[in-house]
């Protein structure tokens, strides 16, 4: 059924056809090359949102105000989010969908080239308009990333008309980036790779593009909402006109919940490919893990309240919010028992990769334990809006999906490039991070279990030494992503020694059945899959 | 090269999308500060940004259009692209519900929780006491909370009319469809012709429809929670609407022109689509904003 | 340049010298781990509850973890393991679904128990209606004549570092609610501006307080005693700068002092109306306005008056506060709807606002010279 480039009109799938200069990145339609643009992005996007987790964490340091005055800090613990959120996961996970999906499935490029570079080019100019909003008259967005109205609202500066349409144009790039993700894997598959013998990373993806369709123009309607209720004088939040401010909350959540499985569901198909590789034996389960996926997908659209136990709602509706969310647990648990099925009575090393995959199901498990906590209601009333949440979600966000990209990094990287990475560096920048990142978020359950709340540029002196512990752990944590940057610019460079096209001894999949470095379009003639 | 798979066609390189980010860049800056200067009586450039993304986008979608239309005439696109783009297009649909749905989502929520709760129903007895005890929570909301009064809009007149129209308008873009499918290029011209013209009737008509409201009901799109979810849902429908006659418009210009085949006509296909789309919104409109 | 430079050698200055290391050893014996179990019977439940979710989870974390680590140790290469092939049961994946499943439910029943209990704030002794607003709160007894505002004490010298901090730093209010102990008091929370939460961990009650709805909540003390919270969802620039303080009394010492606050409530009124009579000269009226202007105006407008652009405009050198004296009298009663800016007829005397007007029109080189008195805003609230 499918697809091979033996169009004459087209005649750049020869290596020495390539064009070159500028114009290669910006007019590209080349899965690959639009792969490494969202990678490089998403990297510049982590190292800009981490530069102002630096910032709130020298804040933080200590008690009182020594570096930024409080408004600036809420516009850094803002942009950070936001940035971190749209600006380094979701282009990260986008990128590897570029590189990979064409790859695993034996076809030669996505099923819309032009629109997929339309999708990335979007995403540069959408932060060009958040991050100059920060050197703007007022600042930048200082309500939080969720935007709670009415603080976006009566109570935000007027920049706030540009965070609107920056986020717009940034749903835009999703929804498309999604509907290519989509459409390549329905219909570009090669002869024989059936829905269920398609590679897991695959599978989420399928699901994630999904989930970003449905939820995107959620979250596009709620800031025009935000938007007409600032400067139309519309009262979907303001209870004087009829509306609620919790509606916001509603509205935004039911992105934002299914939004949080987006920055992870890509992650579960990267840890699924790592850890069959480095076991030497196929993954556990391969259908529960499917079918998991869908579930743990389809779960996300009913338990967007659990973020807002403390707004007032009936208790019948927290008591419905409550036991949907716990239920998410179970097809996350089948996950986890799977990996860890998958590597017993394995044959197991230990290769970069697989250090990070296997610190993404410690860590992450923790992380979703922990949200587990924050599921149940009564509690909840103590957890929330405390540096608690803020353990639980970055336990899930850096050590689940920071890790599970860098992981997916480290594991196709010599594919992309033909060279091996510097493995010394490599190690490095593993327990660097490793530790750090635990000194870093691991005192955080404790501050916030004592009472710290979130979103505050000043604390109250029994705070004091864990923070302090908190925001070393946060330099050491910043400095170890520098090594990992010199690890990447060694591997542009193409330094490193040349790896066959299989790489990794335990490695199955179309994508090790090609020449290292893969050539431009992938596959010349569809592979057969048996 | 193996025969026995279908041709698959890789566009080359092409400077269109990167103008499109461009456009949707300056579009962004300018929308933003129009909104800022309008709203705040205030001097600047918005305006001229706006415009300039506005002529660029035009220029993208003529230029990649263009470009798009010439392979497809020389007969570029396989199969497989042409499922493609049906269902990147299914897709593109599918989000635009869910852009609606957060709309609806809202007037739901204000009719059946946040009216009823600030005049005191399921735990909010203390809101309607303390807060607005003179209050009244009914549907539609004619007088707010803080006193704005406005008037509900019937569904009998114009939106009935409208709403006819536009179901008609749905069933001969299926005609000219089918016409098309024939081969039967004078039937098609007739049918498309008329679908966009019903398009054009129904826009006045709106546009009529909202000079009444403003000027004779004090309906307006800051009169309340009611007036919110009348104009934003009802206005971004007439959006689509307006975008979805463009789109049949030009596919009109392009039948006159002969392109289409009976196999090959992807544009016309999404363009019906989006058609039937915009028709099923508005009845979900006219069910839930007009007569309940 | 100059300006970040400085700060860069006040943050190495703090770095290396580390005041906090010496400061925060004093308040050792407060330093917590772990939730608090609270004074109120709710909150010692959420704590249990709390600490069984918490062995749960280590308990199937442990599991996982140890099952993960033992095939790292023995599966490895290393050690000339040759890999197994199974790769799939449905048994186990059915048994992995159901008992986790059976787990949730052992979880759930007790939550949805305690949550009943928390969400029954009927029949109460006792209500107060608590407004949040940026950034103080609002208290006012619905059975009572007595109202007033609770704001941060701490001192904007303790904050900048100038002076040391003391042990309540951040979590002292000017005036803190009063309630009675044995007692069950429902708490009406609800916001003047933006969504605050009024937060006391050792009651376990947070509670969002949305503008113009009233949610609730309810608590009974047992103990007598002070407990600290803060407010607990963002609400703008001063947000970590919002606590709450409650004090529980015995029932007998809590009457004796709502009977004074009546008392004393009633007293200011009477001597509001004396003052109106009076006139206080411009200096009395700037040293009066100065105070009123730090406590309530700068958190926005600034000491030095010159607002945060963009978001709190500057008073210095400000149209309304050079020309329009009726203007600014206008909007210091009654705020400018819509926007941050409060009305302070009911949360100032006239005297106060009398003050707090003369000095803004004369203070950081506004010099107009011109002196208003508290018949001045009477005129204005009153129209007389
Ligand atoms: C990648 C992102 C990610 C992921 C995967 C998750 C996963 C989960 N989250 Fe998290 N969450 C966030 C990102 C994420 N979250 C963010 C960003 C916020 C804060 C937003 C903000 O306010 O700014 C948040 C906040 C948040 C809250 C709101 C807290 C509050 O504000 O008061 C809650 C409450 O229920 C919650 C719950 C959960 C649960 C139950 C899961 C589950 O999916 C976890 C499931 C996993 C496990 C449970 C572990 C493995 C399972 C087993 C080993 C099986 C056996 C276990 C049992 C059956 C008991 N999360
Ligand atoms: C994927 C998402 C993601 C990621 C990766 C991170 C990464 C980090 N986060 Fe973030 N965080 C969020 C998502 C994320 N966060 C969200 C959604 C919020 C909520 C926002 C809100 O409340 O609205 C939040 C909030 C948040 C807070 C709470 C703020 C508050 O409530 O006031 C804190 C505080 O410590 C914090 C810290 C950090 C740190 C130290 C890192 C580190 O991992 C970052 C490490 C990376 C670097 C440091 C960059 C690399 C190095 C350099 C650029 C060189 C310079 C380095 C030095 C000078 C040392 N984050
Ligand atoms: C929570 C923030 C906040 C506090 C506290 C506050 N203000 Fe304001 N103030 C504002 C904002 C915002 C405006 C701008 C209103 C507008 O947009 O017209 C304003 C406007 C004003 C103006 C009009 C200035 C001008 O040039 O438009 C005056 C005068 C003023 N405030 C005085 C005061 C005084 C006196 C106090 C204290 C008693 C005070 N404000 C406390 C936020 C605040
Ligand atoms: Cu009030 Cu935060
Ligand atoms: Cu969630």
């Amino acid at each position: 059924m499918t697809t091979v480039t033996d169009d004459s009109h087209h005649d750049d799938h020869h290596e020495h056809h390539i064009p070159t200069g500028i114009k290669r990145w910006l007019y590209t339609t080349n899965h690959k090359d639009i792969g490494t643009l969202y990678l490089w992005f998403a990297f510049i996007m982590f190292l800009t949102g981490g530069a102002m987790a630096m910032v709130i964490r020298a804040e933080l340091f200590q008690p009182g105000l020594q570096i930024v005055d409080p408004n600036f800090f809420n516009q850094m613990t803002t942009v950070h989010g936001l940035v971190m959120v749209f600006g380094a996961v979701m282009p990260a996970f986008t990128g590897l969908a570029n590189w990979l999906v064409p790859m695993m499935i034996g076809a030669p490029d996505m099923a819309l080239p032009r629109m997929n570079n339309w999708s990335f080019w979007i995403l540069p100019f959408a932060f060009l308009i958040l991050l100059s909003s920060l050197f703007m008259e007022g600042g930048g967005p200082a309500f939080g990333w969720t935007f709670y109205a009415p603080l976006s609202t009566t109570y935000s500066n007027d920049g706030t008309a540009l965070f609107v349409f920056a986020v717009h144009i940034m749903g835009a790039s999703s929804i498309m980036g999604a509907i290519n993700v989509i459409v390549t894997i329905v219909n570009m598959r090669a002869p024989g790779m059936t829905y269920m013998k398609m590679p897991l990373f695959v599978w989420t993806w399928l699901i994630t593009a999904f989930l970003l369709i449905a939820v995107m123009p959620v979250l596009a309607g709620a800031v025009t909402m935000v938007l007409t209720d600032k400067f139309f004088g519309t009262s979907f939040f303001d209870a004087a006109g009829g509306g609620d401010p919790v509606m916001f909350q509603h509205i935004f959540w039911f992105f934002g919940h299914p939004e949080v499985y987006i920055m992870i569901l890509p992650a579960f198909g990267i840890i699924s490919a790592i850890v069959p590789t480095f076991a030497r034996k196929r993954l556990f389960g391969y259908a529960s893990m499917v079918y998991a996926t869908a579930s743990i997908a389809l779960l996300s659209f009913i338990v967007w309240a659990h973020h807002m136990f403390t707004t007032g709602m009936p208790v019948g509706a927290e008591l419905f919010f409550m036991f949907a969310t716990m239920l998410i647990s179970v097809p996350t648990g089948v996950k986890v028992f799977n990996w860890v099925a998958t590597m017993w009575r394995g044959s197991m090393t230990f290769e970069v990769p697989m250090l990070f995959a296997l610190a993404f199901i410690v860590l992450f498990t923790i992380g979703g334990l922990s949200g587990l906590m924050l599921a149940i209601t009564p509690v909840d009333f103590q957890y929330h809006d405390t540096y608690f949440v803020v353990a639980h979600f970055h336990y899930v966000l850096v050590t689940g999906a920071i890790f599970s990209i860098m992981a997916a990094v480290y594991y196709w990287l010599p594919k992309w490039t033909g060279k091996m990475f510097h493995i010394g560096l490599a190690k490095w920048h593993f327990w660097c991070s490793l530790v750090s990142v635990n000194v870093l978020f691991f005192p955080m359950h404790f501050v916030g279990l004592a009472g710290m709340p979130r979103r505050i540029p000043d604390y109250a002196l029994q705070f004091a030494d864990f923070n302090k512990w908190i925001s070393i752990g946060g330099f050491a944590f910043g400095l170890s992503q520098l090594i990992f940057l010199a690890l990447l610019i060694k591997a542009c460079k193409k330094q490193g020694e040349p790896v066959s096209g299989q790489v990794w001894e335990g490695a199955e999949g179309l994508e090790w059945e090609i020449p290292s470095p893969a050539p431009y379009h992938s596959f010349e003639t569809p592979p057969e899959v048996k | 090269m193996s025969e026995k798979y279908e041709k698959y066609y890789v566009p080359a390189e092409s400077p269109w999308p990167f103008m499109g980010a461009v456009a949707l860049f300056l579009l962004a800056v300018g929308a933003g500060n129009l909104v800022i200067e309008i709203t705040r009586d205030k001097e600047g450039f918005g305006g001229y940004f706006l415009t300039a993304g506005f002529i660029t986008l035009f220029f993208m979608l003529f230029g990649w259009f263009r470009n798009q239309i010439h392979e497809s005439m020389a007969g570029m696109y396989s199969a497989q692209l042409d499922r493609s783009y049906r269902q990147g297009m299914a897709w593109f649909i599918f989000s635009e519900v869910m852009f609606f749905m957060a709309f609806f989502g809202a007037l739901f929520y204000a009719r059946v929780i946040s009216v009823p709760w600030l005049g005191g129903a399921s735990n909010n007895l203390a809101t309607y006491e303390v807060l607005w005890p003179t209050f009244e929570a009914i549907w539609p909301l004619v007088e707010t909370p803080d006193g704005t009064k406005t008037q509900a809009m019937g569904w009998f007149g114009l939106p009935l009319i409208n709403t006819v129209i536009l179901l008609i308008s749905s069933v001969t873009c299926h005609i000219a469809h089918v016409a098309l499918e024939k081969n039967q290029r004078a039937k098609l011209k007739l049918w498309l012709g008329i679908t966009v013209l019903l398009g054009c009737i129904f826009l006045v008509l709106q546009v009529e429809e909202y000079i009444h409201a403003y000027t004779e009901m004090g309906l307006t799109l800051d009169s309340g929670i009611y007036g919110n979810t009348f104009f934003m849902l009802t206005g971004f429908h007439g959006f689509h609407v307006t975008l979805g006659t463009v789109i049949l418009l030009i596919m009109f210009l392009r039948v006159l022109k002969g392109h289409f085949t009976p196999d090959n006509h992807f544009a016309f296909q999404a363009g019906s689509w989006y058609w039937h789309f915009v028709d099923v919104v508005w009845v979900l409109l006219f069910f839930f904003v007009y007569i309940l | 340049m100059k300006k970040i430079l400085s700060k860069a050698e006040s943050v190495l200055a703090v770095l290396l010298a580390n005041p906090v290391f010496a400061e925060s050893e004093k308040h050792i014996d407060q330093y917590k781990l772990n939730m608090t179990e609270g004074v109120t019977d709710i909150s010692a439940k959420v704590y249990d509850l709390h600490m069984l979710m918490f062995w749960i989870c280590v308990v199937i974390g442990a599991g996982v973890f140890i099952a993960m680590f033992i095939s790292m140790y023995f599966h490895r290469k290393s050690r000339g393991y040759k890999p197994a092939t199974f790769h799939e049961s449905v048994k186990v994946e059915i048994a992995w679904t159901v008992i986790p499943f059976i787990i949730l439910i052992a979880m759930a029943v007790p939550a949805a128990n305690l949550l009943f209990d928390m969400e029954d704030a009927s029949e109460p002794d006792l209500t107060v209606l608590v407004t949040g607003s940026q950034w103080k709160w609002h208290y006012k007894y619905m059975d009572n004549d007595v109202e007033f505002f609770s704001k941060m004490a701490t001192q904007a010298e303790q904050i900048d570092g100038k002076f040391a901090k003391n042990e309540n730093y951040l979590l002292e209010v000017d005036r803190a609610l009063v309630i009675p102990t044995g007692k069950k008091v429902r708490f009406l929370i609800t916001s003047d501006d933006v969504i605050h939460a009024w937060w006391v961990p050792d009651f376990a009650v947070k509670q969002d307080a949305n503008p113009g709805f009233i949610n609730d909540a309810w608590a009974k003390v047992e103990q007598p005693g002070v407990y600290r919270g803060q407010c607990a969802e963002l609400c703008g620039k001063d947000h970590g700068f919002m606590p709450v303080v409650v004090v529980a009394k015995e029932p007998a010492e809590y009457d004796k002092w709502i009977a004074e606050q009546q008392a004393i409530q009633q007293k200011a009124k009477e001597e509001e109306q004396r003052l109106l009579a009076m006139n206080m000269t411009m200096d009395e009226a700037m040293a009066l306005g100065e105070k009123v202007y730090n406590a309530n105006c700068a958190a926005c407008h600034m000491p030095n008056g010159e607002g945060l652009p963009g978001v709190f405009p500057a008073l210095k050198g400000s149209q309304i506060a050079l020309e329009d004296q009726p203007k600014h009298i206008d909007v210091l009663v009654n705020g400018v709807t819509g926007t941050a800016m409060q009305a302070y007829a009911k949360q100032l005397s006239m005297s106060d606002l009398a003050a707090v007007v003369t000095y803004e029109r004369n203070a950081w080189g506004n010099n107009t010279g011109d002196l208003v008195q508290a018949k001045d805003i009477n005129a204005a609230i009153n129209g007389k």
